[in-house]
């Protein structure tokens, strides 16, 4: 059972390149689990078709620890799997906590069963405190693809998860996959995001370009996959689908000082 | 070694003294040897031999504290070494000589006897009041754990019968509360304490994880207040705020000066009325100086917080003077109190017959009434002579024994002005939390250097009060009642510290451990130890007898003259029954191990 984690800046893409390229996967045969952790609930929407009803932390809090996996394990399109961590709404509580709780308890309940070809982790925005890194520590996701644009504070936001992924790469076995880039039809984007992959000792796993079929399938409540499987941009899905089955390049990233990275940033012509 | 056979035989000079002076003590040349451990009978019999000192005992006591002192710092790591030695003082002859570092960070692992942020807030200053429910808003433990820990005693008032202080109110959080916020639970706990107990204050005691998470405990207490009519405060005092308990102490009175002083109307109902500021009612000590006091013809308006209710602290501001026995703890309202309302405040103790005798005069000189002054003279005689007897006979087997003190942040120095009336001398004093003007006195507050850690605590300022500020005296007329430094004067407005009333060659510790406590009792032997429960029974398997100073070990009050004769009785039972000190433990006669000699 192949453990990923999909991390980003917030508003990248984490959640919709997730569930398309897990729908890829699923095309494949492959048997997967996503675990959404976002308090907002929304990683597993267009493989469920719509949000889900009960996230793990709202079925905890109101039956207490009597629960089973079937009230919060919803199945979708190609036989994925979803859950939902749920959390607090915004502005109270720990969020944090909230997830290392919610996986805590779907361990416990069984929800990694042996079968599984993989489980991926949607994890919102930035690695912002140890709640949130969770999904990387020891035992849990042992490889993470990073989505990101040619934006400046995109791959600011790269570097720093790098920074967060070298120190539990240092103790533990999670691995740098690659960086996906989700095109925002930057100039020479492709480029620039391999180069600053290349820096930091990894790769652009793929370019996933901007496409209107996204929204269109979005508003539907499904993958490209699902709801367009003819159109370029769901080949592009299977494409990243099949290069992440095979990949096999793993590394502890070594994360760049800001100065290196406005440097690149300078090269690629983005600070004009 | 050297330093260990000077310190039996000091103890074996100063038992040899009181054998004399009372029959009753002809066994006590086996104390010392007992108190050494290691000294075998016949060792003992060398100590008790006269013994002809070549240097002047003095010399002798400050070479021993240095000694003392050096094999502390020696078995410190240098990084531990270069923090510690500013912490601990063998006393220099001149008073500038003798700077101490204090409130500053606890070393991880170095095992302090400090307590956290909430404990000073809840457990020492809010935690007393009666009338108020005050509710633990965190995980169980913290709730559970200061519960009915602390010996503030407590009686309903006639007209409102609520004491809540035998109770313990928690939110008792859980993991849902802490994922999804707690201000729900702790509303619905509100809910809860008004419709059981009808409570007219209730107050919020944060724990860590509500600072972690952001519960607004002041704005659920706002509603709470908006909702029911009552007085309510929260509190943000997470127990990882600050350096210790002291913190606490500084958030509590904020509060209070905040939301409740100054909100009542109920007037003294005598020209000579008073607050007792940093009295908690252990063991009844407050009770007992509110007795005397009364009997002077003193009225107490408030002690702060012991026995104390919120409703008659809201107008603690109509006293005449506040009179303060913890500086530490309470300092900050003493000082706002007397910036808003123009109240002085006097440094007192109660603690100690002459101390007493010498808080009473101040009290009368402050208010400077020819009949309170011939009334407090008078009750000063009827109050000795109920005592003087069986004190004398105390004192008749306590004097010229030796003791160390370790306590929170003013019993310390307290304690040393009662061992004092009983021919004790304290030669080891500590505190777990004190600041440097508690051992220096406050003279020194413009030159202690504000770190990161103390300026996260919040300080309030504020402004005379149109309505009710009044001054008794003038700047000038109070610089005269101070004039005259110790014998004369009165302290006013002011603090001397504890190292003031302490000799050279005394020691002195900031954020004791258990460590600095252990080498302490070896290299100076003092014949009693007052500390707390955290090391009482190290400090008797010692051989050392040990009371606890921060609650009594049950009795009390220890307070004013009656006091001060159960503390001697307390003390000589302590004294002449140390168990620990008359047993040899098997392994310091009978081998441990057991073995045959191997080979062929």
């Amino acid at each position: 059972m192949r453990q990923v984690a999909i991390y980003g800046k917030g508003g990248i893409g984490k959640s919709t390149t997730t569930q398309n390229l897990t729908a890829g996967l699923g095309e494949m045969g492959k048997k997967i689990m996503i675990v959404g952790c976002d308090p907002k609930a929304d990683s597993t929407r267009l493989v469920l078709g719509g949000l889900v009803q009960k996230t793990v932390l709202d079925t905890l809090r109101e039956e207490g620890d009597d629960i089973d996996l079937e009230d919060v394990l919803k199945v979708g399109y190609a036989g994925i799997k979803g859950v939902e961590s749920g959390g607090p709404e915004p502005g109270v509580g720990c969020a944090g906590r909230g997830i290392i709780t919610s996986i805590n308890l779907l361990e416990s309940l069984g929800a990694y069963e042996a079968d599984l070809d993989y489980v991926f982790y949607d994890v919102l925005g930035d690695v912002v405190c140890g709640g949130f890194a969770m999904p990387i520590r020891e035992g849990k996701a042992r490889e993470i693809y990073i989505v990101c644009s040619g934006e400046m504070m995109a791959l600011y936001a790269a570097n720093n998860i790098a920074k967060g992924i070298s120190k539990y790469a240092q103790s533990g076995g999670v691995r740098l996959g690659g960086l996906i880039c989700n095109s925002r039809k930057v100039d020479g984007e492709a480029e620039l995001v391999s180069a600053v992959a290349a820096e930091i000792g990894t790769q652009m796993i793929h370019f996933v370009p901007r496409d209107n079929a996204v929204q269109r399938a979005e508003i539907n409540k499904k993958t490209v996959i699902e709801y367009s499987p003819q159109e370029p941009q769901a080949d592009e899905y299977r494409a990243l689908a099949r290069k992440i089955d095979g990949n096999d390049m793993f590394v502890i990233p070594k994360p760049m000082a800001i100065d290196r990275l406005e440097e690149i940033l300078m090269e690629h012509g983005i600070l004009d | 070694m050297n330093a260990d056979t000077e310190g039996t035989m000091a103890s074996a000079a100063a038992a040899a003294t009181s054998a004399a002076a009372t029959p009753a003590a002809t066994a006590t040349p086996a104390t010392p040897a007992a108190t050494a451990g290691l000294a075998s009978p016949v060792a003992s019999t060398v100590t008790a031999a006269p013994f002809a000192p070549a240097v002047p005992a003095s010399a002798r006591h400050a070479n021993r504290a240095a000694a003392s002192r050096e094999r502390i710092l020696e078995a410190y790591p240098a990084k531990v070494y270069k923090n510690r030695k500013d912490h601990i003082l063998a006393l220099e002859e001149t008073a500038e000589e003798n700077t101490i570092a204090a409130n500053t960070r606890a070393i991880p692992g170095v095992m302090t006897a400090r307590g956290c942020c909430y404990a000073g807030c809840k457990g020492v200053v809010v935690g007393p009041l009666k009338d108020v429910c005050v509710i633990t808003h965190g995980p169980i433990g913290c709730g559970f754990y200061t519960w009915g820990t602390r010996r503030n005693k407590a009686k309903p008032d006639e007209h409102t019968d609520k004491n809540f202080v035998p109770y313990c109110f928690s939110t008792d959080m859980q993991e849902s509360d802490i994922v999804f916020g707690g201000e729900k639970k702790l509303e619905q706990a509100i809910d809860e304490a008004m419709t059981l107990f009808k409570p007219s204050s209730i107050m919020i005691c944060s724990t860590c994880p509500v600072g972690l998470i952001g519960d607004d405990v002041q704005a659920v207490a706002r509603r709470a207040e908006e909702k029911y009519g009552i007085t309510a405060v929260g509190y943000s005092c997470e127990g990882y705020k600050g350096v210790s308990q002291s913190a606490g102490h500084h958030i509590a009175n904020n509060g209070l000066m905040r939301s409740v002083i100054g909100t009542g109307d109920a007037q003294p109902k005598t020209a000579f009325s008073v607050n007792i500021l940093g009295e908690y009612n252990i063991g009844g000590d407050g009770w007992e100086e509110s007795r005397l006091l009364a009997r002077c013809g003193i009225e107490v308006l408030n002690l702060f917080t012991g026995d104390a209710s919120c409703e008659a602290l809201k107008s603690a501001h109509l006293a005449h003077l506040n009179l303060v026995m913890c500086h530490r703890s309470i300092n900050y309202i003493a000082e706002m109190m007397k910036t808003k309302y123009g109240i002085d405040w006097l440094k007192v103790n109660f603690i100690g017959i002459e101390a007493t005798c010498k808080s009473l005069r101040s009290i009368a000189r402050y208010f400077d009434d020819p009949g309170l002054s011939a009334r407090v003279e008078e009750v000063i005689a009827e109050e000795m002579d109920a005592i003087q007897e069986q004190m004398d006979q105390y004192r008749q087997r306590l004097a010229g024994k030796t003791a160390g003190i370790f306590s929170g942040g003013s019993r310390s120095h307290h304690y040393q002005a009662l061992l004092e009336s009983l021919g004790m001398r304290t030669v080891i004093a500590g505190y777990e939390f004190a600041h440097r003007d508690d051992y220096e006195g406050r003279d020194v507050i413009p030159f202690i250097k504000e770190d990161a850690d103390s300026k996260n605590i919040e300080t309030i300022t504020v402004e005379p009060d149109p309505l009710h500020y009044r001054e008794r005296y003038s700047t000038s007329q109070i610089a005269a009642l101070k004039a005259g430094g110790v014998a004369e004067g009165i302290e006013l407005d002011t603090y001397d510290g504890m190292m003031s009333d302490m000799g050279a060659g005394d020691v002195v510790v900031d954020d004791y451990n258990h460590h600095e406590t252990d080498a302490l009792i070896k290299g100076l032997k003092p014949d009693v130890f007052l500390s707390g429960i955290k090391d009482k029974y190290s400090i008797q398997k010692a051989g050392v007898s040990s009371r606890q100073i921060h609650s009594y070990d049950y009795s009390g009050p220890y307070t004013c003259f009656q006091g001060a004769l159960n503390f001697a009785h307390d003390l000589t039972m302590s004294l002449y029954t140390n168990a620990w000190g008359l047993v040899v433990p098997p392994w310091k006669n009978q081998p441990m191990l057991e073995g045959t000699l191997g080979g062929d």
